[in-house]
């Protein structure tokens, strides 16, 4: 518990969290036009589609979040459950 | 170098030695030990070596080939930086049972035959358990007896399918196996079991969480990547292995989202990750297999990392719980930079370890136009992101700060967190000492333009759905909470009615326990016969003797798992 380590740091800033969210955004764009520059040696009819990992990558996070949600009503216990 | 001396001899009696030593002495006796015994290895030749008969069999002690040398090597890196990482608890259980059970695990990457793999087998699951009960705790203890159980379980199951095997092969080499056959079938089970397959994978999130912080990380290092080994030995090519992988990779980031202690998190994430090696086992190309123990040499590395950093979170600060961390990248800002390492590398960023060897499967997979396996391996990578890359360094070191502030991790975990950290990018950045040890001759570029952009979109779309619902609140919090998964089979559903149903059973019988005790007898005695009555003269009552011990380990096992 020294005062060292209660220092404010750059994470601290909520202007700071935000830079972070935006340069992610800037990112995620900048790699979704990429699919214009490169040849994809696709295997997969699918992989061919503009965008498809981005597309598949985020779709399927949210799918799974959601579906982990309806599995918390089903299978969440309380901590003791086992004791 | 000694020629024909197994490394697991020296791993498992120099072990023996270590609570001899005193204190001081003892540090550089076990950090000595596995760099002596990986010298042995990596100076012998290959070849079979330590030939010893036994009862008109040859039983093949030491058998070095490009397969099991990659695994044997790993397995000592492991072994060295496990015990760097414990030397701060000064406790000599977990340097003892880590190189014991490392040694095992040596033993049984070099067993030539099935005996004496299922010799080293066993002793993977004796030396282990003593990581768990090291935490010196009631539930710890319970967790410890479950996964006795269910290890030793695997076992007798691997004892009897290799009599059995012997009975229909006259062999007991352990090489391809067939799983037209009764003991095919058996010893594939028996590697399922350690393997963590669906519906048979609860023992590794039931029991690694109640280990040791140190126990963890060596726990998390050989048990499944043996079983990896030997299903790659025995059973390559085989189509099943795909769908169960496949399943492997996708159902427990599900259970990975909602789980709130963050070393179960990583013990789901280590069966995701397990999925990705039994698929490309099950394809069987040598770039599959190639990829494979590419997959499982990374693999132990980042998940040790991971480990290691939340065990240090665990030592610090009492507890692993996401909802009650928070915030501490301002006391361990160390511990967070390898966690963060960690983390990268199992996602597979470009530059770090899981890059190189993920890719190896992931192309296999697309090489044999496989789509439906294919998508659930991209969703499966995207997810390990997703709980495993930054659910993991979120809510342990960001997030809400919890306001607990404590020392950062000790000396002896940031050497070997930062040595383990060093290596995954190394491997990261230069894959071409990895790729030179792997079984067969590489012919693949992990870094074309298009692995690294179809990756990166993949990650950083993974990422902005979590940005996402955070933001929108979606994202499920972390709760003090059970998660059900199938130990709730046996620890409440068996648990309350098997004893029971057993009990009414036997509520004539003036002593349940003198019932048992004579029972194991008689079942001891009964197997022991079987296997020496099959061994020694290949009677064919053995495959009803067989069934039988199988039947009294099953009521057994659910006598013991209850509770």
């Amino acid at each position: 518990m020294t005062q060292q380590q209660d220092k404010y740091t750059w994470f601290d800033k909520p202007a700071n969290v935000k830079k972070i969210i935006v340069a992610l955004c800037v990112v995620c764009a900048l790699l979704f036009i990429a699919d214009f520059f490169y040849h994809k040696h696709a295997h997969f009819g699918i992989e061919k589609v503009f965008g498809f990992y981005a597309i598949y990558g985020f779709v399927m996070c949210v799918l799974l979040v959601l579906a982990a949600k309806v599995m918390r009503v089903l299978l969440m216990r309380d901590e003791d459950y086992y004791d | 170098m000694i020629e024909g001396l197994n490394p697991a001899l020296i791993l498992i009696f120099g072990a023996l030695l270590v609570p001899l030593f005193p204190h001081p002495w003892r540090t550089a006796y076990v950090v000595f030990l596995p760099l002596l015994s990986m010298l042995q290895l990596v100076l012998h030749p290959l070849g079979t070596f330590a030939e010893v008969p036994l009862y008109g069999m040859v039983l093949e002690t030491f058998r070095v080939d490009n397969l099991s040398f990659i695994f044997g090597l790993i397995f000592h890196i492991a072994a060295v930086l496990g015990v760097i990482y414990a030397i701060h608890d000064d406790d000599p259980v977990h340097p003892t049972a880590g190189l014991m059970y490392a040694g095992a695990a040596v033993g049984a990457a070099f067993a030539g035959d099935l005996v004496t793999l299922f010799i080293y087998w066993e002793l993977t699951a004796i030396s282990s358990v003593f990581l768990i009960w090291a935490r010196r705790t009631e539930s710890a203890f319970k967790a410890g007896m479950r996964y006795l159980i269910i290890q030793i379980g695997s076992g007798v199951i691997l004892l009897a399918g290799l009599v059995l095997h012997f009975s229909e092969t006259g062999s007991i080499t352990f090489g391809e196996m067939s799983l037209d056959t009764i003991g095919g079938k058996l010893i594939f089970l028996a590697f399922g079991i350690k393997c963590a397959f669906p519906f048979l994978h609860n023992w590794l999130q039931d029991t690694y969480p109640e280990a040791t912080a140190s126990g963890t990380v060596l726990l998390s290092a050989f048990t499944t990547k043996l079983a990896v080994y030997a299903l790659a030995r025995g059973y390559a090519g085989n189509d099943i292995l795909i769908w169960i992988g496949a399943i492997m990779t996708a159902f427990p980031i599900f259970y990975a989202v909602i789980e709130n202690d963050l070393r179960r998190v990583l013990a789901y994430s280590l069966n995701n990750q397990l999925g990705f090696m039994v698929v490309a086992i099950g394809i069987g190309s040598p770039l599959a297999l190639n990829g494979a123990a590419a997959h499982a040499f990374c693999h132990i590395l980042y998940k040790a990392l991971l480990f290691m950093s939340m065990g240090a979170v665990l030592l610090r600060t009492g507890t692993c719980k996401g909802s009650e961390l928070g915030g501490l990248y301002k006391s361990m800002p160390f511990t967070t930079v390898c966690c963060i390492i960690g983390a990268a590398s199992i996602s597979a960023f470009p530059l770090f370890s899981g890059f190189v060897s993920k890719s190896m499967i992931v192309s296999a997979v697309a090489s044999e136009h496989l789509t439906l396996v294919w998508l659930m391996l991209i969703f499966a990578s995207a997810g390990v992101f997703h709980h495993s890359g930054i659910k993991i360094p979120y809510f342990a070191f960001f997030a809400h700060d919890s306001g607990i502030r404590c020392e950062e991790a000790p000396i002896s975990m940031r050497i070997a967190m930062g040595i383990t950290a060093a290596l995954c990018i190394g491997i990261g950045v230069f894959p071409g000492a990895l790729y030179a040890i792997l079984p067969y001759p590489v012919d693949y570029v992990p870094y074309t333009v298009a692995h690294v952009i179809t990756q990166l979109q993949l990650l950083m779309y993974s990422a902005l759905a979590f940005t996402v619902m955070m933001l929108w609140k979606i994202y499920p919090p972390e709760l003090r909470s059970t998660v059900l998964d199938t130990d709730w089979l046996y620890r409440r559903a068996l648990a309350r009615t098997v004893p029971r149903a057993l009990d009414a059973v036997f509520e004539r019988i003036h002593s349940l326990q003198a019932v048992a005790l004579y029972n194991t007898i008689i079942t001891v005695k009964r197997a022991g016969n079987a296997f020496a009555r099959s061994a020694l003269a290949r009677d064919n009552t053995s495959t009803s003797m067989v069934t039988w011990v199988l039947l009294a380990l099953a009521v057994s096992i659910a006598w013991g798992l209850r509770g």
